[in-house]
């Protein structure tokens, strides 16, 4: 028979059942005739008939079933007999489609951002080849020269493009403000194969060494809203920094630079880099803040290791040819997009995975007792179906329709979630002054992730009645009637209930460690007081050269100074600590080193220059010695003041330390006068590192942040600076915040860890409820009548707790204390994604028991109400 | 080698009956086959009417509602082409099968 007709009766079916059941009927009329005919009385006639045809119902689904559409059929016909009992047990299908849409759908949640972050590549053409290298530091900075160089000695590369970062203010006409910029060379988009959407873009040939090139090629997202899809843009002269530079094209819609988190507004090409950062001297070998990341495609047939070893060889002859400014360690390729973020982004995903696959193995446990209950609730029923003649086959098939129905709208329903989710992520801008976004939308692979989960785990728990459908003896079921009694002994089900609730608990666990750890973070001590007012201004954004900053720094620490309420104020060049994450390491060489080369370095600590009032300001104590003057510039002696770590670490003690002298890269002598406390510099979970601060008046930049101590309210403060500096240089642009909630840049990671263990946390905690109400109320239910017994027999209120809840509560204590030992050996590996995050807490313990044994609370209340309320006459009169 | 199942033998005797009726219904077929096996073979109807259908399925019968003698709506069935052909194949080693098992009990 032709597919299209068994499709037809797929819909039809009521028809092919009504002719089947016509031919049988008519089939008995005939008998009963001829009975009537050899003279039986009607309803003998009637009666003989129907005992020589036997069971009607067995026979007409053997009929159907050698019928035609058989697969179709029978499968459609288990859709609706599965949605109709799934109908008649609202609870359990409510309580089985929330599990496995809160676990699909964290599972969903998790692979968006896996896929977004790490599977999918850049949006630029053949980005499978396309491959970013690590050369250096480890973090993939390097210098501009080393750059040039390793383009042009290298054989591995079809063209090796570099790029960086502008901050930079923008001024079209009147309109004036702060866009991020990448600063790219002349060959970037050659290399990408990315073609313009409209104009041209610059090439390799437009460079002609420093600040030839003024042109700007605008992202399409940028063009659309400053510019509101403005055509003519092209050929058109805006100033950034003050400089004049030529808009020459528009990039296409989909291409967002090269980097996953930061989309660009614009890039230039980086020869002129110099006229928009602050004293930033490109061609300075030893200057590795000029490339953040080199990237290329690899020739064909070159393999990853090949190009290592050549960037390798490249590195040797820089390290060997110029000693002094470039240290080699080992190039690496990575994939480009998250450069250095890789690693960590790569180990949390990994957490994360592993936590929500917790979360969705919970859940098939949560599911797959809930079905065992299910299955034993209906097994009269199928014992009759059994006894009737039905097969074990069809029975089973019944099973798993009901089971791929629950994790179908389960999957739909967690996936709608999850897409929501992760469309509301893709598009938060968790930094309102930072172009950070989050490349999750989903696409077409986690839509099919997401199926692909539900299926499988809807097989999955759909395994566990199986064995009860199997071994039922249909007529022992029937005889014993409802009452079938509990076996007391360890079952499956129990088994998988301490399964997941110990799963739950880790996971209780886990997301309260993250918690504490936050917590501690947020209160730790980083060096500096977090309610100190930093002001960024960037001189150089209004034009200024490096010698009339100074002075207008001096003039706008002097006026803030004058500001009522205001203690104290002070300069630190570029970032202050904790800010972005950046932050820059000098290599130093001990007093006696004569041969300043790499291999001599005593430490490479962090380096600030800082003016007079800057610890005064930021709040870092000194523990010895005295901090900066106005006098100490470039006609007095080189001083610096090191970090307690640093003295400890060079001189042995924070006292021996003072007076002491090393050396710096260029060789200049330098003797400590002060000892600063130590402070978090890059990053909050950072091991303690070495920091020394020198006068920012023997290296003056033009870029900075100014620190602010004062009691007065924040909001009242950055208005009077803001006034303050208008009144100095109206053409300035000036941002005030506190040193806190610019700390939440640096914050993110953890705090998006914490956030997501949190959410993985309620989850287990709310399938762990949802696992012990079904074991409490299905034992609860499946007991009432010997509850009713026990109460009209005298039993008090306890005992009939102990005996309705007693091996739920034990259940709970076994798995949570199971769950809390995985959980304290989990959180170890939290430790690299959450500070300070430490299992060995009395509080944490004592918090994971309490959350357990509250669950535990909330999960059987409902049932120990009704095994309580028990009406023993009421239900003898139902029996 | 002969096809001695069950399934086999009940095929054969409805088409066997079909081809001596020409048309008839299933409880035709039942009263038939007691009948003609003079009651020495009863046929199950739940056995009957998946058989039926399975042999409408492989095209050997073909079926129409009709009017009985006694004006009863009744699906009758008679054999298509292939269906002689199918009895014809199963009248062979039905053959085949008793000769076999005869000489089998004959044996000494």
């Amino acid at each position: 028979m032709s597919l299209v007709r068994r499709i037809t009766n797929l819909f039809s079916r009521s028809r092919v059942d009504r002719e089947i059941d016509a031919e049988l009927q008519s089939h008995l009329d005939l008998r009963i005739d001829d009975n009537l005919a050899a003279g039986m009385t009607a309803v003998e006639a009637r009666r003989d008939a129907l005992v020589r045809f036997g069971n009607p119902t067995a026979t007409r689904e053997r009929v159907a079933s050698a019928d035609v559409a058989l697969g179709l059929e029978s499968i459609w016909s288990d859709v609706r007999y599965s949605a109709r009992q799934l109908r008649r047990s609202p609870g359990f299908a409510l309580t089985a489609v929330l599990t496995l849409a809160f676990a699909i759908g964290a599972n969903a949640v998790v692979f968006g951002i896996l896929n977004g972050l790490i599977l999918r590549p850049l949006n630029v053409p053949q980005a499978e080849s396309l491959y970013g290298s690590e050369y250096g530091d480890g973090a993939g900075w390097q210098s501009y020269p080393n750059y040039v160089d390793l383009r042009d000695r290298n054989h591995s590369f079809e063209g090796l493009a570099a790029f960086n970062f502008a901050f930079v203010a923008v001024q079209t006409g009147k309109d004036l403000s702060v866009s991020t910029g990448f600063a790219t060379s002349g060959n970037y988009f050659d290399v990408l194969r990315i073609q313009p959407y409209l104009g041209r873009v610059f090439h390799g040939s437009d460079e002609h060494g420093p600040d030839s090139a003024p042109y700007v090629v605008l992202s399409y997202s940028y063009w659309h809203s400053r510019f509101q899809d403005d055509r003519g843009v092209i050929g058109r002269v805006v100033r950034l920094n003050q400089h004049p530079f030529t808009i020459i094209g528009v990039a296409p819609q989909g291409f967002q630079g090269t980097l996953l988190f930061i989309s660009p507004d614009f890039f230039v090409p980086i020869v002129n880099q110099a006229q928009l950062a602050a004293d930033f001297d490109l061609n300075a070998r030893a200057n590795n803040a000029g490339i953040f990341e080199v990237l290329g495609h690899l020739k064909p047939g070159v393999t990853p290791a090949q190009a290592v070893a050549d960037m390798n060889s490249v590195g040797a002859y820089l390290q060997k040819t110029y000693p002094k400014e470039s240290v080699h360690k080992s190039s690496t390729l990575s994939r480009t997009g998250l450069t250095s973020f890789r690693r960590p982004a790569k180990g949390f995903i990994a957490g994360l995975m592993l936590l929500s696959g917790l979360i969705l193995l919970a859940a098939c446990a949560n599911l797959g007792s809930l079905f065992a209950a299910h299955a034993a609730d209906h097994s009269r029923e199928v014992a009759l179906r059994l006894a009737l003649g039905s097969s074990r086959r069809r029975i089973l098939q019944q099973l798993f329709t009901e089971a791929m129905i629950i994790s179908l709208v389960g999957g739909a329903a967690g996936l709608l979630g999850s897409a929501f989710l992760l469309r509301r992520l893709s598009t938060w801008q968790p930094f309102s002054d930072a172009p950070i976004h989050l490349p999750v939308t989903p696409d077409a692979t986690v839509y099919a992730v997401a199926v692909a989960l539900a299926v499988v785990s809807g097989l999955l728990f759909a395994i566990v009645p199986v064995r009860q459908v199997l071994r039922a003896n249909p007529y022992e079921i029937v005889k014993a009637g409802s009452n079938v009694r509990l076996g007391r002994k360890v079952t499956v089900r129990d088994m998988l209930l301490v399964v997941q609730i110990a799963i739950c608990a880790v996971l209780v666990t886990s997301s309260m460690v993250a918690l504490r750890g936050l917590v501690r973070t947020l209160h730790s001590n980083l060096g500096f007081d977090r309610n100190t007012m930093l002001v960024g201004a960037n001189l150089a954004m209004a034009g200024y050269s490096v010698d009339r900053a100074t002075a207008m720094q001096r003039r706008m620490i002097d006026a803030i100074e004058t500001i009522p309420g205001v203690e104290r104020a002070g300069l630190v060049n570029n970032y202050a600590p904790l800010i972005y994450g950046a932050g820059t390491r000098a290599n130093v060489f001990k007093d006696a080193t004569t041969e300043l080369s790499q291999s001599n370095v005593a430490a490479m600590p962090y380096r600030y220059d800082i003016s007079p009032g800057y610890f005064e300001a930021a709040g870092t104590s000194l523990l010895a010695g005295r901090s900066f003057r106005w006098n100490d510039d470039m006609n007095a002696p080189a001083v610096v003041v090191v970090n307690r770590e640093f003295a400890g670490k060079m001189f042995g003690s924070v006292t021996s330390a003072v007076g002491r002298y090393y050396k710096l890269q260029d060789g200049t002598r330098v003797q400590i006068v002060g000892v600063v406390e130590d402070g978090k510099y890059l990053s909050v979970t950072e091991e303690q590192e070495p920091a020394m601060f020198l006068p920012s008046l023997r290296t003056p930049s033009s870029a900075g942040y100014i620190a602010v101590r004062s009691r007065r309210d924040t909001q009242e403060l950055a208005g009077a600076i803001r006034s303050k500096v208008r009144e100095l240089d109206a053409g300035l642009p000036v941002d005030t915040n506190t040193w806190n909630s610019m700390l939440s840049v640096v914050m993110f990671p953890s705090r998006v860890a914490t956030l997501s263990l949190g959410v993985l946390g309620m989850m287990g905690a709310l399938l762990s409820i949802t696992g012990i109400f079904g074991m409490a109320a299905y034992s609860v239910s499946k007991r009432l009548r010997e509850f009713g017994i026990r109460v009209a027999l005298g039993a008090r209120r306890m005992q009939v707790l102990r005996a309705a809840l007693g091996r739920a509560v034990k259940l709970l204590a076994c798995g949570s204390a199971v769950g809390l030992i995985f959980g304290v050996l989990a959180s170890r590996v939290l430790a690299f994604i959450v500070y300070q995050a430490t299992p060995r807490d009395p509080l944490v313990l004592a918090g994971v028991v309490l959350a357990m044994a509250m669950l535990g609370l909330v999960a059987t209340w409902i049932p120990a109400q009704r095994a309580l309320s028990v009406d023993p006459m009421r239900l003898l009169r139902e029996e | 080698m002969a096809r001695n199942d069950f399934q086999g033998s009940l095929d054969l005797l409805v088409l066997k009956t079909l081809s001596q009726r020409g048309e008839l219904h299933g409880y035709g077929i039942v009263l038939h086959i007691q009948r003609a096996s003079e009651e020495l073979l009863r046929v199950e109807e739940g056995s009957l009417y998946p058989a039926l259908h399975r042999m409408e399925q492989s095209k050997w019968i073909s079926s129409e509602w009709t009017l009985t003698e006694t004006n009863r709506r009744a699906k009758y069935y008679k054999l298509t082409a292939a269906g002689r052909k199918e009895l014809q194949d199963a009248e062979e080693s039905f053959e085949q099968l008793v000769k076999g098992i005869r000489a089998m009990l004959q044996y000494a």
